[in-house]
């Protein structure tokens, strides 16, 4: 099981910040078919049907990046530098390079990202895709991403991150910069599927403007050596809103130190926090933090949590306001399941496997805003495999 | 149907049920009286197999089979069916998803059956979540339709029901056991009556629900022990004029 007090400390020199460029990929279905079936494996639309755009980085290359929507922008970041004049604006604005080694890592060592925006008052219909992919052994991808939703615009983005079937260990560095800006919504859904040893550490700070919504989906249920993450939301203008739910399984091997902290700087905004957690053998450190710095805000932290088998479970709620008028709750729950649900299922002819199947597909059945069908069909499918995990 | 032979349960070491014997033959309904902790519920989560109620003695045969040590699945699939009082809230799972589970394959129409029992817009809820006392009898009836258990184990339907819904769910209730009028749609009385036959035991604290549901018969169990089988109106009579005092006169 991994060290509890110093979950975060990977050891960057392991790792080799350097790796062959692979070519650009023109048809998505040109891929070779062991990429695809990973791409597809974190909700990756192969076929774009059903996507606005799509933006693929392998190791340090972008091998792919197309959109056929209109009002909306989608490069590599190092592209976006040169058509965009303004864009140090935006860069390093939100998270500090100094924030610890990793982002000191992702700032002298760059390996490209997306750069997303979308114009004012465009509603981008279909979700683009995204997709993190590392094939080399031993590989530390450092990629900086940086999203803007213009006034009044809406956009959804998954992100996929997977590496290849036969890496043993790499390094994941993300930083990601979200602008929401007046009465914008961005819809932001990231499926986790690393390998077993690979160390994954996403720095995501986000700044949302009067009346914009940020809804931030986070699903990670395949092993994953360790992750680290507690992304930052600052809601800066009145009536701004932000909700994060995240899905997480832990099998034996597994540590996962996640949270979400939310600042509600302005009157009126309002944020909530709902995090599942399974553990089978692995160990979960679900954070949250509320911090109420405006009178007038509303917030709610929910965090449950089920032990199956063995493995730790950690929930860390805090809640901290600072000026009269701030509403804000947490919810914490820490168990096994409970046997009066077992036998009230088998009342019904349900096994007791069933039973506890269908509870566990229940517990991690989050409401998740906008989850595209064959992303649900991808969750039903991890469920299956967790439940064989624990049985 | 069901038959119980001298069964003796414990719960938690405390003896609960003393000695029960009991018969529901094929097609009645039996109506369970007695007062608050005289082992009503006890004996209903004994005869469906519940963790927690030890058989220290006697047997319980089902259908001719003995089930005294049989799974609580294994019993449901053999036509036993439970409506509960208290049911547990299973957060994410829809009541609709529910009702396939208990319909395990058989084609049931669920958003009929929802229609039936005014519950439609909870089939998306999740099961029990903030559901009123008259709402879980609505979605148990719901899920036991579904089921069509050969005997219907009912605790209480009537606790907490406003009155309203009480004739509603009684309607239901007959429904389900292939005695109903309202639902009928057409069919003959003959046509309903000739249908498989279905039985009951209904456990009742007040006796209300005997204005809405027809009883065959009426036992009376008091301090963990059967001390009365007869008509369920003159028992329910007998109780309403002198409370429980009589039952201790016959037991004692």
């Amino acid at each position: 099981m991994y060290d509890l007090e110093t979950p975060g400390d990977v050891d960057l020199k392991r790792f080799d910040a350097d790796a062959e460029a692979h070519a650009y990929v023109e048809e998505l279905g040109r891929l070779s078919s062991n990429d695809a079936d990973q791409f597809m494996d974190v909700g990756v639309d192969v076929d774009e049907t059903d996507r606005s755009g799509t933006f693929i980085v392998k190791d340090r290359s972008v091998i792919h990046c197309k959109t056929c929507a209109e009002g909306v922008e989608m490069m590599s970041i190092s592209q976006a530098g040169k058509a965009h004049d303004w864009l140090s604006d935006y860069l390093w604005r939100n998270v500090d390079p100094e924030t610890d080694r990793f982002t000191q890592q992702a700032k002298s060592k760059p390996h490209e990202g997306y750069f997303i925006r979308s114009l004012p008052g465009v509603k981008v219909e279909k979700p683009l895709q995204a997709c993190l992919y590392i094939a080399r052994e031993g590989f530390s991808q450092h990629v900086h991403n940086l999203v803007i939703a213009e006034e009044g615009s809406e956009i959804h983005i998954i992100t996929g991150c997977a590496t290849a079937p036969h890496l043993v260990s790499g390094l994941h560095v993300g930083v990601s910069e979200f602008y929401v800006k007046k009465g914008a919504k961005l819809t932001f859904t990231m499926i986790h599927d690393w390998g077993e040893k690979v160390a994954v550490r996403p720095r995501t700070v986000t700044r949302v403007e009067e009346g914009g919504v940020l809804v931030s989906n986070y699903i990670s249920m395949k092993p994953v050596g360790s992750l680290q993450m507690y992304p930052t939301t600052y809601l800066d203008g009145p009536d701004a809103v932000a909700r994060f739910n995240s899905v997480l399984v832990a099998g034996a091997g597994s540590c996962l130190d996640v949270g979400s902290r939310i600042v509600l700087n302005a009157p009126g905004s309002r944020a909530e926090i709902i995090s599942r957690g399974i553990t089978t053998g692995g160990t979960i450190i679900a954070r949250g933090e509320l911090i109420g710095k405006a009178a007038g805000i509303k917030a709610h932290l929910e965090c449950k949590g089920l032990i199956l088998n063995e493995g730790l479970m950690k929930a860390i709620p805090e809640l901290s306001g600072s000026v009269p008028g701030v509403e804000m709750s947490h919810e914490a729950a820490v168990g096994k399941i409970d046997q009066r649900e077992i036998e009230y299922l088998m009342a019904r002819g349900l096994s007791e496997e069933a039973a506890i199947s269908t509870i566990v597909r229940g517990f991690l059945n989050v409401d998740i805003d906008g989850l595209p069908e064959n992303l649900k069909k991808k969750l039903d499918k991890a469920v299956s495999e967790t439940e064989k995990d624990m049985m | 149907m069901l038959l119980i032979e001298a069964l003796k349960v414990e719960v938690g070491g405390k003896e609960i049920l003393r000695d029960v014997n009991m018969e529901i033959p094929a097609g009645e309904t039996h109506i369970l009286f007695g007062p608050n902790g005289s082992g009503k519920t006890s004996l209903m989560m004994t005869i469906m197999g519940f963790s927690g109620y030890k058989v220290v003695h006697g047997r319980i045969l089902f259908k001719g089979e003995d089930i005294t040590c049989m799974p609580i699945h294994e019993r449901a699939q053999l036509g036993i069916g439970v409506m509960f009082q208290r049911p547990p809230t299973i957060n994410g799972l829809k009541t609709r998803n529910l009702v396939e589970i208990c319909a395990a394959g058989r084609d049931v129409s669920t958003a009929a059956l929802a229609r039936q029992l005014a519950f439609t817009e909870f089939l998306d809820r999740d099961v029990n979540h903030n559901f009123s006392g008259g709402e879980i009898k609505r979605s148990e009836l719901l899920q036991l339709t579904a089921q069509q258990p050969d005997l219907v184990l009912l605790d209480e339907p009537e606790s907490g029901v406003d009155l309203e819904s009480i004739s509603m769910i009684g309607e239901s209730i007959n429904g389900l056991l292939h005695r109903g009028v309202t639902f009928a749609r057409g069919k003959t009385h003959k046509e309903i009556a000739e249908q498989p036959q279905k039985s009951a035991l209904v456990i009742t604290h007040t006796g209300h629900i005997l204005d809405y549901i027809t009883a065959d018969r009426g036992q009376v169990l008091y301090d963990g022990v059967l001390c009365c089988s007869r008509n369920a109106r003159e028992i329910l009579k007998w109780i309403r004029e002198y409370g429980y005092e009589e039952c201790i006169r016959c037991t004692t």
